[in-house]
């Protein structure tokens, strides 16, 4: 046997189309994403240079940032309709498949890639969206590429890479219950920093890690790009192969169990080494919320907000005056003090059927506190059927939170769902940026189980310590 | 894109760290189907108030600043989104250089792949530049060829990019017709690579 590889560098290896030394790889990639937003200039800079996409079946196009979550039949928004129609028109005309506004898979790009099947070990995946990172918790190497390498990938089916550092972060230990996988990137982004990853692919770990379920891994994974790594991964295993199994564009049955086995043969080898190693304690991590305004500004659920007076250096005392300028907040306040008057439960972090079971579990039996207004945006329309399926439409309706169709929507208020200016929203999303959910609109990064908790009580409460649900 | 060699001009401080996408190019206009027109809308949340009234305290809107090209941030500029619109708004807007003490990734390459030059310089260097610029009217010139940064009195650094993006920019290089030139070993590879 050879010298031991992470998984990172046996994808890699197996995807190298050129090589010289001293400059980036050529790499083919296996699965490029399309969405409404970051493409039109892409197909438009292929129509001027009367160039082709090379390989329409390793594309899928959806919509989902510009996608109104009620009154679907209507686009209201002209300049939305116009990169919706605009998008239709570029997959038609370059072959490429397509799931509409209307279409029964149609959702957030990253929730629909893993759910589809499309999304698998060992592949080589980008997208024109940084949170691409999401696919990687299925062992695949998948990142968030600009308009210019959208149009690159499409005409060439390859991108020019520079071989990552690898960096290990190791998560030993156990979750406590109600601590949730969300909980977990958070405090490892509030630990290490938001750009600590800048210039790796990370891998994440340990037992902890090994414990998340496939939904818990996608949270990780996609708040990569938090950190600053533009992907983050976990070795497949058996989870990773029964996720997959019988999905529309997964291996056929015949087939799968060869490729499994494949796939199981990418996990990171005995003695691989890592460029750096970060190592956390799940044991010690509480239910997390976010004062400020980049997720390394999170504090567990019983902390209080920074004080300035406490910053280690003169850049560090201007940034929490900043952020707690944006959003409202004394220094040294307990965050369980905060009212809020947004919940917005959806994302490509936190909007799969299993985080939505979650939130309806401490949502049921309850109402919505009076002075909040309660969103749930699911993932995919598949998610939202199989969620109705399962009643979940109507724990939330009942409680007073309103049921959406699929799509980004309050993430990044691109579609109408906002939050106004300097009210407050806890939101299962992954950014917290200024006006990221509208102009002058103060977001707090949460779990599910936290956000439903602070529907119920209007302001942030430790979930765990909330009675059992009677009802 | 244009070639990219060496660029003297006035330089604009903005003494803040993350400077994300969303605070370069809000959501709002990512909207358009054209790659141009985004610089009218760089900053827009800092730049404008609520009713879209120019905000006079904020710095870029000080007319000293008008023909600067040359934006010196805080760490970790353009982190964030993927958007590309971000390098575009910042270019249609006037700038041609970048220096900052670290970038984010995707942000970094989307500025090299519209001929955008981003420099790393060290934290004290930034804040040396900064604080010039915010004293008077301080111009920078950038050498690409030479890897190095100066002024007139006396300032100089140097500075690493990697060959690749260098040649690129030197040249001004088309990228995909770069890679059509290797076309035959894309093609080898498929026909022995499966994707499932
Ligand atoms: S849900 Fe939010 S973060 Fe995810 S792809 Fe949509 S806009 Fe981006």
């Amino acid at each position: 046997m050879g010298k031991p590889k992470t998984v990172i560098e046996k994808i890699w290896d197996k995807h190298v189309v050129h090589h010289e030394a001293g400059r980036p790889d050529l790499l083919y990639i296996d699965l490029h994403l399309v969405h409404e937003v970051t493409s039109p200039q892409a197909f438009e800079g292929l129509r001027m240079k009367k160039r082709r996409v090379r390989q329409p079946h390793l594309t899928f196009a959806t919509m989902d940032h510009n996608v109104p979550t009620i009154h679907r039949n209507v686009i209201k928004d002209e300049v939305s309709k116009k990169q919706m129609d605009q998008l239709q028109k570029n997959c038609d005309e370059f072959g490429i498949p397509l799931a509409d506004i209307h279409h029964k898979h149609q959702g957030i790009v990253h929730v629909i890639g893993p759910e589809l099947g499309l999304t698998q070990p060992g592949k080589t995946i980008v997208c024109g969206d940084s949170h691409t990172s999401t696919h990687g918790a299925f062992g695949a190497l998948a990142f968030g590429i600009g308009t210019s390498e959208v149009e690159h990938v499409l005409a060439t089916q390859t991108i020019w890479q520079s071989e990552p550092k690898t960096l290990n972060v190791k998560v030993d230990g156990k979750l406590g219950t109600g601590v949730t996988a969300k909980d977990l990137i958070l405090a490892i982004i509030g630990k290490f920093g938001v750009k600590f990853g800048t210039g790796y692919v990370i891998e994440y770990t340990g037992e902890a890690i090994r414990d998340l379920s496939m939904e818990g891994r996608m949270t990780i994974c996609n708040m990569s790009i938090e950190a600053g790594a533009r992907a983050g991964l976990v070795s497949p295993d058996e989870k990773t192969v029964e996720f997959l199994r019988g999905r529309k564009y997964a291996p056929k049955e015949e087939d799968f169990d060869q490729v499994a086995s494949e796939w199981l043969d990418l996990a990171t080898d005995e003695g691989a080494v890592y460029d750096a190693t970060v190592e956390i304690n799940a044991n010690e991590i509480e239910p997390q919320v976010t004062w400020g305004t980049n997720p390394s500004m999170c504090i567990p659920i019983s902390g209080n907000i920074p004080n300035p007076d406490n910053a280690e250096t003169e850049s560090d005392r201007n940034e929490i005056n900043h952020a707690l300028a944006y959003m409202g907040l004394e220094a040294d306040q307990p965050i369980s003090t905060v009212p809020i008057e947004h919940v917005f439960i959806g994302s490509c972090t936190n909007s799969r059927l299993a985080d939505l079971e979650r939130a309806a579990s401490i949502i049921k039996g309850r109402t919505v506190h009076p002075s909040v207004r309660a969103i749930v945006v699911p993932g995919s329309q598949s998610v939202k059927t199989e969620a109705e399926e399962n009643g979940l439409d109507i724990i939330f309706k009942d409680a007073g939170f309103e049921w959406r169709g699929a799509g980004c929507s309050m993430c990044l208020a691109m579609n109408g769902d906002i939050v106004p200016p300097g009210e407050r929203c806890a939101s299962t999303s992954n950014r917290n940026f200024e006006g990221r959910q509208g102009a002058g609109a103060r977001t707090h990064l949460v779990s599910p189980e936290m956000a439903a908790a602070a529907a119920i009580e209007g302001k942030f409460v430790d979930v765990r310590s909330l009675p059992i649900p009677t009802a | 894109m244009e070639p990219l060699k060496k660029h003297t001009g006035l330089v604009y401080p903005l003494n803040r760290a993350n400077v994300d996408t969303d605070q370069i190019i809000p959501k709002q206009f990512l909207k358009r189907i054209s790659r141009q027109g985004f610089g009218q809308f760089l900053f827009y949340n800092w730049r404008f108030d609520e009713k879209d009234q120019l905000k006079p305290d904020f710095s870029l809107n000080d007319p000293k600043y008008t023909d600067a090209s040359i934006l010196v941030a805080g760490d970790n500029f353009g982190c964030g989104s993927s958007r590309e619109h971000a390098p575009w708004a910042l270019q249609d807007f006037g700038f041609k250089v970048i220096i900052a003490p670290s970038f984010a990734d995707i942000f970094y390459n989307n500025c090299t792949k519209n001929g955008i030059l981003p420099v790393k310089l060290t934290d004290e260097e930034v804040q040396q530049l900064i604080a010039n610029a915010e004293a008077d009217d301080y111009y920078l010139t950038v050498d690409l060829e030479e890897k190095i940064v100066f002024d007139s009195t006396g300032f100089e650094a140097d500075f690493d990019l990697a060959e690749y993006p260098r040649e690129m920019l030197l040249n001004g290089w088309d990228e995909i017709s770069v890679t059509l030139s290797h076309s035959s070993k894309i093609d080898a590879f498929e026909t022995k690579h499966t994707v499932h």
